[in-house]
């Protein structure tokens, strides 16, 4: 049966109209088992939406969606943990009722053991008896997380997951996200914060006005938009340089851009044997804003 | 377990423990059954304390009337003059005196003296002078039989039958007008506890967005089943709370209390339509106030959409005149029949006449009706409005919204 469902979430040319704005225009795409997956675009792209046609809420106007294998009813909404981007508690009832009566509607009997240790791992087991009320901004979101994960699903989906949390808070997301990935877990990540999710991202699907303008490893994204420049920290003037069309300085480094034919060793090798003492040479990757740039620039022309 | 089951009991055991709602369900009968002990208990301190004895003078210049002086607690003293008389009222022997003039037996005038101000003589007074007027002008005419008659002549007693011709189980009467008028109230109270309930928990879900993270675990449809069930059966205890203690009570006060209650007495009949028009009135406003909570950005805005079906509800309490005087009046029949307003008319009628069956069974099938029409129509709505935050749609998108669902 493993094989069967080596897709945890398979969603093919999904598309979602209002009235008569398009919001979500033809995106397919598909997450495996124990991947982090990145779902990025800017505000307004059509992330949560997508989100929400995967979750059942919204139903897509056409095309398919599959969790594990299984097309989208009730029951697949038990199989999915989603922390969605706006999002709150009960104020009255306290953690551990907040915590049993999510996990019960996912379909889990409360278990007040693994609440407990959820608890724990958050440092926040001394708080189970308080109402979310009494709770601060930062405890309020990790309790969020915890019920997004009490009823222990295949596939968590996390909409904007570190917005407002503290960094030390941010880290420790980040710390039980990679925990999940070593239990088999797969995780969507959905955020126009693209920076925050490139350490953890094993792929991605960038959208913008709803459709898809990238989708890959981000490994082999990154390789395709690199600049082929370098950056180099030298001591003392680098001089003329062959295959080097152009220079910039960009504060103590240089930022050195050869022409296509050359790699990066070529130019190494000329520094190197000019006798200049080099403390840092790298191969520049563009980040993910950079790339945004670039192909949302591309797309609109 | 059953997803619904799990809201069911989640909305049910957090009303319960609402303190607003225990207040109100116990605040009834805490409240009767205070009015009835109170009264007891006064009714003690005042008992023992004998009947005063009032003197009153009188001046007979026509001649002839001195019997009947003593009735009930009441003793009359002949005066000698008018003079003596207001003497005899400034010293305080007597409380008031009358005068009856020569000609009295051609006008039937009688002037009466007395140190308070008052709006109109006293009713008590006015009665004892009148007997003793009577009395003595019949006393030589007649037997003391029929001058006891022309005093007292009607001891009025009436018995409504049924149509079988035997005594009707209700016999009217204030008592008769007063329970349904408490629990046309009470209905209404209950029905717009918890169907209020209901709006303001899916308005707060919606303000503190918790809704979506209910959407992504269960069907739009299990969510509004489990909740509308939930506070339903809620309110269904309140009622059965008041519905028992209110049968207890009335009997308490009936037999404490009498007089003017001793026919308190609330049937089964009644108790038993009651329960009918709680359980179909809660579910036509409990879906009403569910459309509500779903298309108004805050519990706020949707208080403000249901308000006119909290009116049109209380609506028959503004012609609760008409009802009494008239209950077979068409306005009455039509308010009956027509759904919002039939709940409350029901129990104000039901006391007062028998309402024709056919009028029950068709008020009965418009509120089924409604209820199956209106919920398919805010179930096709429900899911878009709830995720609409920050926002309430105008009268004209949620009709095209409907058109499109």
């Amino acid at each position: 049966m493993k094989g069967a469902i080596a897709a945890v979430a398979e969603v093919g040319n999904i598309v979602k109209t209002y009235g008569n704005r398009s919001v979500v225009n033809d995106i397919s795409f598909s997450v495996s088992l124990g991947e982090i997956f990145g779902l990025i675009g800017p505000n307004g792209a059509g992330k949560t939406t997508t989100i929400r046609m995967m979750m059942d809420i919204v139903k897509p106007d056409s095309g398919e969606i599959r969790i594990l294998g299984e097309k989208l009813d009730e029951d697949t909404k038990d199989k999915i943990g989603y922390l969605p981007e706006e999002r709150g508690l009960y104020k009255k009832l306290t953690v551990t009722e907040t915590l049993n009566y999510l996990s019960a509607l996912k379909g889990r009997q409360p278990d007040n053991i693994r609440t407990e240790e959820l608890l724990k791992r958050v440092g926040m087991l001394l708080h189970k008896k308080k109402k979310i009320e009494e709770l601060s901004r930062g405890m309020g979101q990790l309790i969020q997380f915890l019920a997004t994960i009490i009823h222990d699903p295949q596939l968590v989906i996390l909409d904007e997951p570190f917005a407002g949390l503290d960094p030390v808070n941010t880290e420790l997301l980040k710390e039980i996200i990679l925990e999940l990935r070593g239990q088999g877990k797969s995780i969507i990540f959905s955020t126009h914060q693209m920076n925050q999710v490139e350490e953890l991202c094993d792929r991605i699907l960038m959208i913008n006005h709803g459709r898809s303008v990238l989708y890959g490893k981000l490994v082999d994204i990154k390789n395709k938009y690199r600049n082929n420049s370098v950056l180099v920290d030298a001591e003392g003037e680098l001089g003329e340089l062959d295959s080097v069309v152009n220079i910039q300085k960009i504060g103590k480094y240089t930022e050195l851009f050869l022409d296509d034919r050359t790699p990066p060793q070529k130019v190494l090798e000329q520094i190197i044997n000019k006798g200049i003492v080099v403390n840092r040479f790298e191969v520049t990757t563009p980040s993910l804003n950079q790339i945004f740039i670039r192909v949302a620039g591309e797309s609109s022309e | 377990m059953n997803k619904t089951l799990i809201i069911l009991k989640h909305e049910f055991s957090r009303t319960l423990s609402r303190r607003s709602f225990i207040l109100m369900t116990l605040a009834f009968p805490l409240l009767a059954l205070l009015a009835i002990v109170g009264y007891q208990a006064t009714q003690g301190l005042w008992q023992p304390s004998a009947p005063e004895t009032t003197t009153i003078g009188y001046v007979d210049q026509a001649g002839g009337f001195d019997d009947y002086t003593s009735q009930q607690d009441v003793i009359l003293v002949l005066q000698p003059g008018e003079d003596e008389a207001t003497e005899a009222l400034l010293e305080g022997e007597i409380s008031q005196y009358f005068v009856i003039p020569q000609d009295y037996l051609s006008t039937g005038l009688v002037y009466r003296y007395t140190l308070e101000r008052e709006v109109e003589p006293p009713g008590k007074v006015k009665q004892v002078i009148r007997n003793f007027l009577i009395g003595n002008l019949l006393a030589d005419e007649t037997d003391s039989l029929v001058v006891e008659r022309a005093q007292y002549p009607l001891s009025l007693n009436s018995i409504t039958l049924d149509e079988s011709g035997q005594i009707a189980e209700e016999q009217g009467g204030f008592a008769a007008f007063i329970v349904p008028y408490i629990f046309s109230f009470l209905l209404i109270m209950a029905i717009f506890t918890s169907s209020g309930f209901l709006m303001q928990g899916l308005g707060e879900e919606k303000e503190n967005r918790i809704m979506e993270i209910l959407l992504s675990s269960v069907s739009p449809r299990q969510l509004i089943t489990g909740k509308v069930l939930g506070l339903g059966a809620a309110g269904l205890l309140q009622v059965i709370v008041w519905l028992i203690s209110a049968r207890f009570l009335a009997g308490m006060a009936s037999s404490t209390i009498g007089g003017m209650l001793s026919s308190l007495q609330i049937p089964t009949d009644f108790l038993i339509i009651s329960l009918v028009y709680f359980i179909l009135g809660y579910f036509l406003f409990a879906i009403i106030m569910a459309g509500a909570g779903s298309i108004g950005a805050s519990a706020r805005e949707s208080q403000q959409l249901s308000v006119i079906f909290t009116l049109m509800a209380v609506s028959p309490l503004w012609f609760a005149y008409l009802i009494t005087s008239n209950p077979n009046h068409a306005l009455v029949q039509f308010l009956t029949m027509f759904p919002f307003t039939a709940p409350v008319t029901v129990m104000l009628r039901m006391g007062l006449t028998d309402i024709p069956a056919w009028q029950l069974v068709v008020s009965i099938g418009l509120m089924i009706v409604t209820i199956v029409g209106l919920l398919w129509l805010v179930a096709k709505v429900f899911r878009t409005f709830l995720l609409m935050y920050g926002k309430t749609p105008r009268l004209g998108e949620i009709v095209r919204y409907l058109r499109q669902a």
